[in-house]
């Protein structure tokens, strides 16, 4: 049976590839030089940022430009961590998004599950307006949200930036009520009698099984964090609460002009989110096409 | 699992909201019973969320409602101001050239977005095993901070010191000097924006394609149909859910456009560099007028609704379901 299957399937694949092409040795050559001429140009920005953060200032105004540098030089690099506090603003930058994560992941999947399983008075119209707010500009809200931090003595502080997408993330409630919904009744009904409450059958049954959307969407929640600009840029006022983007982007006005150490610390702003998406390519990639069930 | 099925499922959620908030087929009989206790059960599960609902999202919306039509600086006495925020933000010519800024983005960047998207995805659907490694080109700028991305191109706008100028100079164009020239601020804003966009266009368009029935484009190489004629009757009619959503979120995030401006030029953006955003957060934190910064920022959220409005109206024209 089997050896029988497996010939036509792989004949299967093969005129897959093939199909509608006279020449698919040469269509796929083309094909691949397209993309690596496109990808190559993709990723040139990066290389340039990267070698010219170790060039010496001279060498920046050499004209024709050079990709790689002649002199080696980690000067901007000295002067990128003598200019600002990067590693207070990585700790920052880090603590704040791992702690939105963590109780947003949380929040969201209670949220989540009250939704899809628990039968209550007005769960349609709040599911609604859950859905309507994820048409809401941010600008339009930060205007009183900044009010209303300034009542709860909140600007300037972190909390500020914590709680917000900590405790309101529709997204996140949406998509997780998509994926209790597909999990099995039964599972839960099976829990009950043995005698296992709400919040029991919550901990030990679901959310073990929402460990592939719960990964997808905490990556997701944590790239957004970590890369946010305007927040933190509204909320937050001095330099020891900055995040490592409004570092950088207050290093950049201060050093406009030296390019090697504006440089270097944009390379120190992009390098871990590069280096983690480069071990976690497919959850990432997987975490943000799971926003095409948005809206 | 995730990536093949967004495109289709996305679509189909833009079609049909109710479809997804229907209760449940069905339903628990037992929960029916106690609905008292139940209702206690699940407000206790959403009361994060909804404090958070309450607190950050509904609240501000009625009170960004309220300051539209009031001058208040935040601090000092509020007055009434009827209608004069919105005729003031209206009638202003720097907001009027700060909305035809945003457009002109809007008409650059999404085309250029989704085009570039559509290509690349097509392309990469045979790529086979080197799929990965060009993906990791493509993405990476998706999940790169707006700062450093804006870093990098004010290096590469730069017209003294830009490679890129200088790869221009050598194919005989024209070099210009990017930031400063009014002609070409907001195409430089579109590159930028096309270049760090382009990776997410080009995953929701593969996980669109890979939704794709094979059943139907093989009919369609049984009838005899070119490569060609199979991409425009067969692949972009299917697609056209994953079409209609991202041509949606695109415009609705051009619309918005406001990062780059600011890292490029902080507070001191020239006329001609300004967008709708940049300007409300100008009115706002600059000179502190909450109440007409409100009111430009509801303005924007009309005009958003209407085009979004439109773009599912006009759906049904030209959008494909195959469920």
């Amino acid at each position: 049976m089997s050896t029988f299957s497996n010939p036509i399937s792989r004949a299967g694949t093969t005129a897959k590839g093939t199909s509608g092409s006279g020449r698919p040795a040469r269509r796929g050559l083309l094909l691949h030089a397209v993309l690596l001429v496109c990808a190559i140009g993709m990723a040139l920005p990066f290389a340039w940022m990267l070698f010219s953060s170790f060039k010496p200032l001279s060498e920046i105004f050499v004209q024709p430009p050079k990709l790689l540098p002649q002199d080696w030089n980690e000067q901007g690099y000295r002067t990128a961590l003598g200019g600002a506090d990067f590693v207070r603003g990585f700790w920052n930058s880090t603590y704040i998004a791992l702690t939105v994560t963590a109780v947003s992941l949380l929040t969201s999947a209670m949220a989540a599950y009250a939704f899809a399983r628990i039968d209550f008075w007005g769960r349609r119209p709040l599911f609604m307006v859950f859905l309507a707010t994820m048409m809401v500009p941010g600008q339009l809200t930060i205007i009183p949200l900044y009010i209303i931090m300034g009542w709860l003595g909140w600007v300037d502080t972190h909390t500020a930036i914590i709680v917000p997408p900590a405790l309101f993330n529709a997204f996140g409630v949406f998509l997780l009520r998509q994926y209790i919904k597909g999990i099995p009744v039964e599972l839960e009904e099976a829990a009950q009698l043995d005698g296992a409450g709400r919040v029991r059958r919550f901990v030990t049954i679901i959310l073990p099984l929402l460990r592939t959307p719960l990964t997808a969407l905490g990556i997701f929640t944590f790239l957004g964090q970590w890369n946010n600009f305007f927040f933190p840029l509204i909320f937050l006022n001095s330099s020891e609460n900055f995040t490592l983007p409004l570092l950088v982007n207050q290093f950049k006005g201060q050093y406009v002009s030296d390019w090697p150490a504006l440089m270097a610390a944009t390379t120190l702003l992009a390098a871990p989110m590069l280096i983690v998406f480069a071990f976690a390519q497919r959850q990432i990639v997987e975490g943000i096409a799971l926003s095409g069930s948005k809206s | 699992m995730a990536v093949s099925s967004a495109g289709s499922r996305a679509g189909a959620q833009l079609r049909s909201g109710d479809q997804d908030v229907a209760p449940d087929a069905r339903p628990d009989r037992r929960s029916r019973r106690r609905r008292g206790g139940d209702t206690a059960a699940g407000y206790l599960f959403l009361a994060p969320q909804l404090l958070g609902l309450v607190v950050f999202m509904v609240g501000p919306l009625l009170f960004a409602l309220v300051l539209a039509f009031y001058h208040w600086d935040g601090f000092g006495t509020r007055s009434f101001a009827g209608l004069s925020n919105f005729t003031d933000v209206v009638s202003d010519p720097r907001i009027q050239r700060a909305a035809v800024n945003t457009l002109w983005f809007t008409v650059l960047q999404v085309p250029g977005l989704m085009l570039t998207g559509l290509f690349f995805a097509l392309l990469m659907q045979r790529a086979g095993k080197l799929t990965p490694v060009y993906r990791l080109a493509f993405f990476a700028p998706v999940i790169t901070s707006s700062v450093a991305v804006a870093a990098i191109w004010l290096w590469l706008f730069n017209p003294d010191i830009s490679p890129v100028n200088n790869a221009l100079r050598g194919f005989g164009l024209p070099a210009p000097n990017w930031l400063q020239d009014a002609r070409f601020v907001i195409p430089a804003f579109a590159i930028v924006g096309i270049w760090q966009g382009l990776g997410y266009q080009l995953i929701m368009f593969m996980a669109g394609l890979q939704g794709i029935d094979r059943s139907f484009l093989e009919a369609a190489v049984l009838d005899g149909c070119s490569e060609w004629q199979k991409l425009r009757h067969v692949t972009i009619p299917l697609l056209s859910p994953t079409i209609l959503f991202l041509s949606i979120t695109s415009i609705i995030g051009s619309f918005q456009v406001f990062d780059y401006i600011y890292i490029f030029f902080d507070d001191r953006a020239p006329d001609s560099a300004r967008t709708v955003v940049y300007e409300v957060v100008r009115i706002a934190f600059g000179e502190f007028d909450f109440g007409e910064a409100s009111a430009l920022a509801f303005l924007l959220f009309l005009a958003l609704l209407l085009v979004t409005g439109c773009q599912l109206a006009a759906q049904k024209r030209w959008v494909h379901y195959t469920e």
